[in-house]
């Protein structure tokens, strides 16, 4: 057994209002290298370019596979920040559309929780790199969110 | 083309992917039916620290590679295909300090778009953890961004 309480960690992210803890906490989010950039109300993950992201070497662009993780990973801390959700949820299924090449430079992510139910809750997640109002992918997730 | 072409094929278009090496993956096995790609447990690619439990995005990364790469085993040219979409269903979560292993194969291939699908697995391939399918643009043999990587995964040569 670990001694790490995630749940635990969860909450008091909450009550600090302060997720970078959290963050850090996580690998594989650590490997990426996500950030949360608080605008307002509203919160954009960033993924900072990075060599170690690249999938096609030749011109250059991050691999689809990172793009769907930030993704994935901004949904996720989404749910957690907007839904007060007190425990991580489990990812279902995940679908994305690649729109445009993910360019070697940073990345952002929205996201929009369409419907959250007892049991299950439906994420939007848009990634752009130049302007919001061109994505480079659109992706959508279903987590499960009750108690694990 | 042989098995042993397959492989070689498909572990020189893998060898270019620095993100597939990061994350340690490798080539387990190819054949005219589907190729399948194994990436090693590391701490790195963790998810939930309590359970140790690998990130989705990992296994996504693995099956989005898996899929791309398994064209190889139906085109006698190599080609960069794009990934169009993909999806992805957990049947369950992957096991804490296990390998898991990808497989893909292309059940389709059109003039523009290759069909493909296939499942993750830890020891069992009848026991899938994920479902997947991927649809693939085909940009033709010469498309200019992917000229110099085409000429290093050919051999050089062609």
């Amino acid at each position: 057994m670990t001694a790490l309480d995630l749940n635990q960690q969860v909450r008091d992210a909450h009550e600090r209002n302060d997720y970078d803890g959290l963050i850090a906490l996580i690998p594989y989010a650590r490997l990426l290298g996500v950030e949360c950039l608080r605008m307002g109300e509203d919160m954009v993950f960033r993924l900072p370019a990075n060599k170690d992201l690249i999938g096609n070497p030749t011109l250059p662009a991050i691999h689809g596979g990172v793009i769907a993780g930030f993704m994935e990973q901004a949904g996720l801390l989404h749910l957690l920040m907007f839904m007060g959700i007190p425990h991580m949820p489990k990812i279902i299924d995940f679908s994305i559309d690649y729109l445009r090449a993910g360019h070697y430079r940073d990345t952002y992510a929205q996201c929009q929780v369409w419907r959250q139910g007892r049991r299950v809750a439906n994420v939007a997640i848009t990634a752009w790199q130049s302007r919001q109002s061109e994505p480079i992918a659109t992706a959508r997730a279903h987590f499960k969110v009750d108690k694990p | 083309m042989s098995e042993t072409a397959i492989v070689e094929k498909a572990t020189r278009f893998l060898s270019a992917l620095r993100h597939c090496q990061v994350l340690g993956m490798q080539v387990h096995a190819g054949n005219a039916q589907g190729l399948t790609l194994c990436l090693p447990y590391s701490q790195q690619i963790v998810g939930n620290p309590e359970t140790g439990v690998i990130h989705g995005g990992a296994i996504t990364t693995l099956m989005d590679t898996t899929c791309g790469i398994s064209t190889v085993c139906v085109l006698p040219e190599f080609e960069i295909c794009p990934t169009l979409d993909l999806r992805i269903d957990y049947m369950h979560p992957a096991e804490p300090l296990k390998d898991v292993f990808g497989f893909a194969e292309c059940y389709r291939v059109t003039e523009n778009v290759i069909f493909t699908r296939g499942y993750a697995y830890q020891d069992d391939p009848q026991q899938p953890i994920a479902h997947v399918v991927g649809t693939f643009m085909r940009m033709g043999k010469n498309a200019r961004a992917g000229a110099p990587v085409t000429r290093d995964i050919q051999g050089g040569g062609a």
